[in-house]
């Protein structure tokens, strides 16, 4: 079975592939940060490129589709000089093509370095880094709904950005926690970087069973589990990954959970407001939010792509 | 052939029986235990000093994978797994590819089976047409054919209604029913138990619930009709108290449970092992600890490995992705001892779960050593540990949780109808 | 065989500044590598009373060995408060030996524009150059044998002193 060691780490203890920001000890974490603050920098420069990656041939391996992710992944790769090749694989339920194992074997053959996975069900980058050579690294860009991990990381980053000091923060995530993964990834990195109060929040649906386990505390009423909150991180509602009778309709979700300035204006007068983005205004965030003052969307986004250089900087130099 | 086993510790847990006594085998049958008959000359001795001489093990869900599922395992390679896994009788799931909703289809697999000489098989027909919950199969034909009760498999049955024909139907010939109480609408889409791994993990979840539900609608229409029902596979604690209050109150329900879940909880999934994706899910450490109490004091009557082999281009995939199923006849033998060790358990009650009880649900004449019955025998090493790895298994299916695990009780040599089936 | 007696740093950042003054100008652009040249560039950016602000330059991501030792730990995010183009420059390290990390600091300052020029200033060269590069402002040369390593301290009064590191 495979419970013997942690599949992330080398025999060093040093991060050899980025799966899931759960079993990663904080000083990992905390030198992903430093190291993506330099590239912070980097990004800001006239010449926005450095050439530790140069040579390296980076495969992004999407079984699910996404331009968003891939185009961030893309453009960090590039950043460190390194070559990307972007293989969109087509996978419905119906074919069974070519294997997931088989698609990495002939990928593999090609002299690969790294491979960015995002797949549709939970646990595919496990059976990824598995079967590939030890040379290669695996960074998970989002497996179904158990991790994403770069999203997560960014995330923290985005906080400490503004908010500095992790131990003396309250943080709300807010939505549909049951099929996200980035709410997840969230979830293990904010614990593990010391924040003392995490909520959750969402209707009973929309939130799995025995989550009090991950180490938050469970709100359905939003007016309370924003009380007096730093950060509020929204989450998108996940329609392609509802199949069945979560809810009624996205106007009785947005009503009872969407962020509108009003409900925000009962968290902390400085409160930052986070979400991972495609949004769906108007069911998740009324749009006076997302464009406001406290919002700090578009600047996730950048760091989103120094983050990803930081990963794959360290991975590809243990 | 005459075979003279000597030097055993025989163990025949229906009458009782844990001493030192020889056994000996003439035309198929045992033909005395303890001294031989007059005049008894063995063409054969075995010497089984040191081993464990008991029933053939009775295997309540073994599938051959014929017809239709041959690219994962053969009816030959299946048929040697059983006889290297100590087992001589075994019940077949009609979830075969086409089901065994045919009289023909029977036929075909008993004549295959036979021609193997190896354990006898019991075909478990199908319960309706094609296993599609609509239409009820031709139960009276089937029988002569040679089933022993009807099941749906793991295949949904939501139609209640038909569900109440197919029980009074079988009530009314006495033909026993076995289901898998499973909800299709509450397992829809789940591949884990609805708790703390499946949470951590993202795994689409299927809760207890899907077990109680469906077993609250299976008891009460048993109630209103008088059929007999067997359980297959339960997995929940809450489920095990229903069927002990079903029992409690006259009902005649008999219950098994597999191999895996008298030993693995969620928690043995780790970093999303294929290998644990199972039908029922693999529940709590609560649930299993239930499971095992129950399997103890008499509430669940027997002790099956569901067996079901699967290839690796199947299992090698994301765990939702991947196909059901453990291989596990082979570990039978072993599992229930260690079941019976870790209880604190004598060995022979170990061995009655998996010889006496189930041969009494499946309602043959088997597993018991008296003089006159089929010699159907297994000798084992109980103190031999061995290494549970894809060379070691003669099953084409290589996929089981405990790949791995060194396991202890090594089956030595098993007997059909007096003979040798399998030794090493 | 005895240990190498070192130089007082402070002597030598003394010698180096004075050498450094005729040649400054109330343009040039003073960049240290980090952490002793860092140290050495705020002191002579004050003494030199120059007007534009030093910068720093951490060079891990231009390392030409990276494929065999990896990022460092603690990298820290490299800093430029002046326009690189056009700009006279001097680069300040503790300790020149290989030439491999001036070769670095180097590209990573020609990826923020292009320099009207670049000159070196090192506290200590202690020769075995593996590149070809020169230092035009050097407070002394040292002869040390391979095995030792010499690091720039720098204690709680700032004051600076050269320590000797047995790998």
């Amino acid at each position: 079975m495979f419970l013997s060691s942690n599949p992330q780490l080398n025999k060093h203890g040093e991060l050899h592939h980025l799966l899931s920001i759960e079993g990663l000890p904080a000083a990992i974490l905390w030198q992903i940060l430093d190291t993506a603050q330099s590239f912070v920098g980097v990004t800001q420069r006239e010449v926005k490129k450095v050439p530790l990656l140069r040579g390296k041939a980076i495969f992004n391996l999407f079984f699910e589709p996404s331009t968003r992710t891939r185009t961030t992944f893309e453009i960090a790769a590039k950043r460190l000089s390194a070559d990307v090749i972007n293989l969109a694989v087509n996978v419905s339920s119906q074919s069974k093509g070519e294997s997931v194992l088989d698609t990495v074997a002939n990928l593999a053959a090609m002299q690969a370095d790294m491979f960015i996975v995002r797949h549709g069900q939970s646990g595919a980058p496990y059976l990824i880094a598995r079967h590939v050579g030890e040379d290669i690294h695996v960074i998970n860009a989002g497996d179904g709904r158990h991790a994403h991990p770069t999203q997560g990381l960014l995330d923290v980053f985005t906080i400490r950005h503004y908010k500095k000091d992790f131990r003396s923060l309250r943080v709300a995530i807010v939505g549909d926690i049951l099929h996200s993964r980035v709410a997840r990834s969230q979830i293990h990195a904010l614990t593990t970087l010391g924040v003392p109060e995490l909520r959750v929040i969402g209707p009973k649906t929309l939130l799995p069973s025995n989550v009090d386990n991950l180490g938050v505390h469970v709100y359905h009423d939003m007016a309370k589990g924003l009380k007096d909150v730093d950060v509020v991180m929204m989450l998108r509602l996940q329609n392609e990954r509802m199949q069945g009778s979560f809810l009624p309709s996205p106007q009785e979700f947005f009503k009872f959970y969407g962020l509108t300035a009003d409900k925000l204006a009962l968290a902390k007068p400085d409160a930052i407001v986070l979400h991972p983005g495609p949004m769906n205004r108007g069911v998740e965030i009324d749009s006076d939010v997302a464009d406001g003052s406290q919002s700090v969307i578009l600047p996730q986004v950048t760091f989103g792509i120094a983050i990803r250089m930081a990963v794959m900087s360290i991975l590809a130099g243990n | 052939m005459k075979i003279h086993i000597k030097n055993g510790r025989l163990i025949d847990p229906a009458s009782g029986t844990d001493a030192q006594q020889d056994v000996f085998i003439a035309a198929g049958k045992i033909v005395a235990i303890g001294a031989p008959p007059q005049g008894y000359n063995a063409n054969r001795t075995l010497d089984a000093s040191g081993l464990v001489v008991c029933p053939g093990l009775v295997d309540l869900a073994v599938r051959l994978r014929e017809p239709g599922f041959e690219y994962m395992a053969t009816l030959e390679s299946e048929m040697d797994a059983a006889a290297a896994g100590g087992v001589t009788s075994l019940a077949c799931p009609p979830d075969t590819d086409p089901p065994l909703d045919e009289p023909g289809l029977v036929e075909m697999l008993k004549f295959r089976a036979k021609n193997l000489n190896q354990a006898r098989v019991y075909p478990i027909g199908a319960l309706t047409v094609g296993l599609k919950g609509t239409h009820l199969t031709e139960m009276a034909e089937l029988t002569d054919a040679g089933c022993v009760a009807f099941s749906h498999a793991d295949a949904p049955l939501t139609d209640t209604q038909l569900l109440l024909r197919a029980l009074q139907y079988a009530a009314t010939f006495d033909f026993p029913v076995w289901l898998r109480p499973q909800d299709a609408g509450l397992a829809r889409g789940g591949v884990a138990h609805d708790g703390q791994v499946a949470t951590r993990l993202g795994l689409a979840a299927i809760p207890v619930c899907a077990e109680t539900v469906a077993l609250s609608a299976i008891l009460l229409l048993a109630r209103e009709t008088g059929a007999r029902i067997h359980l297959c596979r339960l997995s929940s604690a809450e489920g095990i108290d229903m069927v002990r209050q079903a029992k409690h109150l006259g009902l005649k329900v008999s219950c098994d449970i597999a191999i895996h879940h008298a030993h693995l909880s969620e928690m043995d999934i780790g970093y999303f092992d294929p290998n644990c994706n199972l039908t029922p899910p693999l529940r709590s450490q609560r649930d299993r600890d239930a499971l095992r109490a129950a399997l103890a004091d008499g509430t669940v009557d027997a002790l099956c490995s569901d067996h079901a082999p699967v290839d690796d281009d199947a299992k090698q995939l994301p765990f939702g992705e991947a196909e059901t199923g453990a291989t596990g006849v082979e570990l039978l033998l072993p599992l229930a001892l260690k079941w019976a060790e870790e209880s604190r358990l004598p060995l022979a009650q170990g061995l009655a779960r998996i010889t006496s009880d189930p041969a009494r649900v499946l309602g043959i004449n088997a597993g018991r050593l008296t003089p006159g019955a089929s010699a159907d025998i297994c000798i084992f090493d109980p103190e031999r540990y061995w290494k549970v790895e894809a060379k070691a298994l003669k099953s084409q299916g290589k996929n089981t949780p405990f790949i791995g695990f060194e396991v202890k009780g090594k089956i030595r040599c098993t007997l059909v109808e007096g003979q040798v089936v399998y030794e090493c | 065989m005895t240990k190498p007696s070192l130089p007082d740093a402070e002597e030598l950042l003394a010698a180096l500044t004075a050498q450094m003054r005729p040649h400054v100008t109330a343009q040039t652009g003073l960049v240290g590598i980090v952490t002793g040249g860092q140290w050495l560039a705020e002191r002579l950016h004050r003494d030199l009373e120059l007007e534009v602000p030093h910068g720093s330059l951490d060079v891990s991501f231009y390392r030409d060995d990276f494929q065999r030792k990896g990022l460092k730990h603690q990298v820290t995010p490299s800093a430029i408060p002046f326009e690189v183009e056009g700009r006279d420059l001097i680069l300040v390290d503790d300790v020149l030996y290989t030439g491999r990390t001036i070769r670095a600091a180097m590209n990573e300052l020609f990826d923020y524009g292009r320099p009207a020029s670049i000159r070196l200033a090192a506290l200590v060269d202690r020769g075995g150059r593996e590149l070809p590069i020169a230092a035009q402002f050097v407070g002394t040369m040292l002869a040390l044998p391979a095995q030792y390593n010499i690091e720039l301290k720098r204690d709680a009064q700032g004051r600076l002193s050269l320590a000797l590191q047995q790998p």
